[in-house]
């Protein structure tokens, strides 16, 4: 048996050349600022957090270890419950509204020639508005006796709710707002529908197929790949809803009591009240970790879900 | 406006359309309809236009009217009260908050930009041990909430003395950004290789690839980058609602979210400065929309970025 000191590099191994070892080190000099990011605002910060979600840390005394407690008072906090509730009630809403409205509106645009551009910046345009700024135009759009939506409604003979201050309506409400916003869903269908091949639909119409027919059996193939995309970033931001609702109901002494926050309150946004306003930087890092967890378990079902639906033609996404 | 989109669906002209799938659409299809889904047609997309269209027309209407008539129904401004925006100015610092708008939105954007090219040069031209599973690791950063990292993010930046600066909120951009370093990669990849190889024979340096080569050819790309991360720090309310405490600090939403508090329902009651706070806010974004059109749409259809 030869001694290992003095074998051959084993055959398995590439010898690597001067020159490749010198790529290298500047192949990771490239990526150096991503790794070092990565590392104190990535990994570092996930790694502090799932401590601190063991701890009670209240920033001026140091944390305090705890062991399950948080966890343990996390699933019997009826804010908690309540805040995790509406969002998934927003999310149930939002999700399968924004994608069926921006699918009809995707449908329509096609169709259009030469004024494409034009009608594509209006329904993109309200994404542009700053998020605060929509939260402040709809919490007056949708002011039950002055609000332009329950004047609208009042022109159809409906008697519009009190979208702001009802606790049974606050929640509609701010779907309706998150429709408002749907432009980038829009673009996205508009794209897939575009790349649509034409002769899929001249074959499918030989072949006797109706506009409906040609519908599901051509275009929602064709597009499943677009829409499984949006269904899981769509999904995936709306557990995460923070900016408009804070800025219609939250951060104000005065509003905060007058109009039921209860109904309004989102997980994020009792995540940071935890974090910021009351400081519990323990207890909210544990609720962090249950989001990150919900988002995973979801995110996961919908993958495989997809594989049963989506359509994928040798495209290379 | 009916009537050039009527013109304009009964006969779509070819090649005129911004999207080239317009280009390859017989112009016979929409003529061959019945009268019916024509005029269904045109009553859907004007319908809808005009209710995506309301809620910015009643803002610059409602922003223009005396106090009393901001309620009153209506869209028009009338009476005619311009004052309404001298007012807010004098009422609230707008003009500051719109400064450090655009000093933290530049910064962000630049330097975002910037640091993800370098990083998405280093993924897509060199060839090394364990690079696809790190850029796997770029890709994954993605999923991870804000929330799980704002905690001890927030720890650090107090650490470093840094809050109540408007440092962490741009400064966290110099590190790449797994989204843009995504985007970016992808159009470094359709660059030909030879150019570099041929620049590299020349006896260019990797440093000297990056800025006289690749920079200059993924220009589009960049300004796609560019736009997306000075939009995202224009409408942020969170980072300046953690971060800043001193008012000649805040970005314009945290400004306008004290104005609406000062103002608005449990303030005030002068919605008029509110709303015209909140059409200030809103205009550099149209218009930055405007400039940057192009850029917006290729990067939303490309990468199905959520606005």
């Amino acid at each position: 048996m030869a001694s290992t000191a003095t074998a051959p590099p084993a055959p398995g191994r590439r010898r690597r050349t001067p020159l490749a070892r010198r790529e290298a080190r500047w192949a990771y000099l490239f990526l150096a600022p991503w790794i070092i990011g990565f590392l104190a605002f990535t990994a570092g910060p996930m790694i502090a957090s799932a401590w601190l979600s063991f701890t009670e840390y209240d920033v001026i005394n140091p944390p305090e270890y705890t062991g399950l407690d948080n966890y343990r008072e996390l699933m019997a906090d009826p804010q908690v419950a309540r805040s995790l509730g509406n969002t998934v009630y927003y999310t149930a809403l939002h999700v399968p509204l924004v994608m069926a409205i921006s699918l009809g509106l995707a449908l329509l645009l096609k169709r259009v020639g030469r004024w494409q551009g034009f009608f594509r910046t209006v329904f993109y345009l309200p994404v542009m508005t700053p998020a605060v700024a929509v939260g402040i135009l709809f919490l007056l759009l949708l002011n039950t006796q002055d609000g332009l939506i329950n004047r609208g409604l009042a022109l159809v003979g409906i008697e519009g709710p009190s979208w702001t201050t009802d606790p049974d309506w606050v929640m509609p409400g701010i779907v309706l707002m998150s429709l408002w916003s749907l432009g980038s869903t829009v673009i996205i269908y508009l794209a897939a529908l575009q790349n649509v091949p034409r002769d899929l639909y001249e074959a499918a119409s030989i072949d006797g197929a109706g506009a409906w027919a040609r519908f599901r059996h051509v275009t929602l193939p064709m597009i499943s790949g677009a829409l499984f995309f949006t269904l899981i970033v769509n999904t995936i931001a709306s557990l995460q809803m923070f900016t408009e609702v804070y800025t219609m109901y939250f951060g104000n002494r005065e509003t905060q009591n007058r109009f039921n926050s209860d109904a309004a309150s989102f997980y994020v946004i009792h995540l940071f009240q935890e974090a910021f306003q009351f400081l519990h930087m323990g207890y909210a890092s544990a609720m962090a970790w249950l989001l990150f967890v919900i988002i995973l378990v979801v995110t996961l079902v919908q993958v495989k879900l997809s594989n049963r639906f989506v359509f994928y033609e040798g495209e290379d996404r | 406006m009916t009537t050039a989109v009527e013109r304009t669906a009964a006969a779509p002209v070819p090649g005129a359309g911004p999207a080239p799938a317009a280009a390859r659409r017989p112009p016979a299809e929409d003529a061959r309809r019945p009268l019916w889904q024509r005029v269904a047609f045109v009553a859907a997309l004007t319908g809808a236009s005009v209710i995506f269209m309301l809620p910015f027309v009643w803002l610059v209407g409602a922003s223009l009217r005396p106090r009393e008539y901001v309620f009153a129904p209506g869209f028009l401004p009338v009476p005619f009260a311009p004052g309404n925006y001298t007012e807010a100015w004098s009422a609230a610092p707008l003009l500051t908050w719109l400064f450090n708008s655009v000093v933290v939105g530049v910064a962000a954007a630049a330097a975002v930009t910037i640091s993800s090219a370098w990083v998405a040069f280093g993924f897509a031209y060199f060839r090394f041990p364990g690079r696809d599973l790190l850029f796997g690791l770029v890709l994954a950063t993605m999923m991870l909430p804000f929330a799980v990292t704002m905690i001890p993010t927030y720890l650090i930046w107090s650490e470093l003395r840094l809050t109540d600066t408007q440092v962490p909120l741009w400064a966290g951009n110099l590190f790449g950004s797994a989204f843009y370093i995504f985007l970016l990669r992808q159009f470094l990849l359709s660059l030909p290789r030879e150019y570099f190889e041929a620049a590299r024979v020349d006896g260019a340096s990797y440093p000297q690839l990056f800025w006289k080569l690749a920079f200059p050819l993924i220009r589009p790309a960049l300004l796609v980058a560019f736009v997306f991360e000075f939009k995202a720090s224009w409408t942020d309310l969170m980072k300046p609602l953690i971060y800043l405490r001193n008012e000649e600090l805040f970005t314009l939403p945290r400004g306008l979210k004290v104005v609406l508090d000062r103002f608005g329902y449990g303030g005030e009651q002068q919605w008029e400065v509110v709303l015209a706070g909140s059409v200030i806010a809103t205009v550099p974004m149209i218009i930055l929309f405007f400039l940057a059109q192009r850029h917006f749409v290729e990067g939303i259809a490309t990468t199905g970025r959520k606005g």
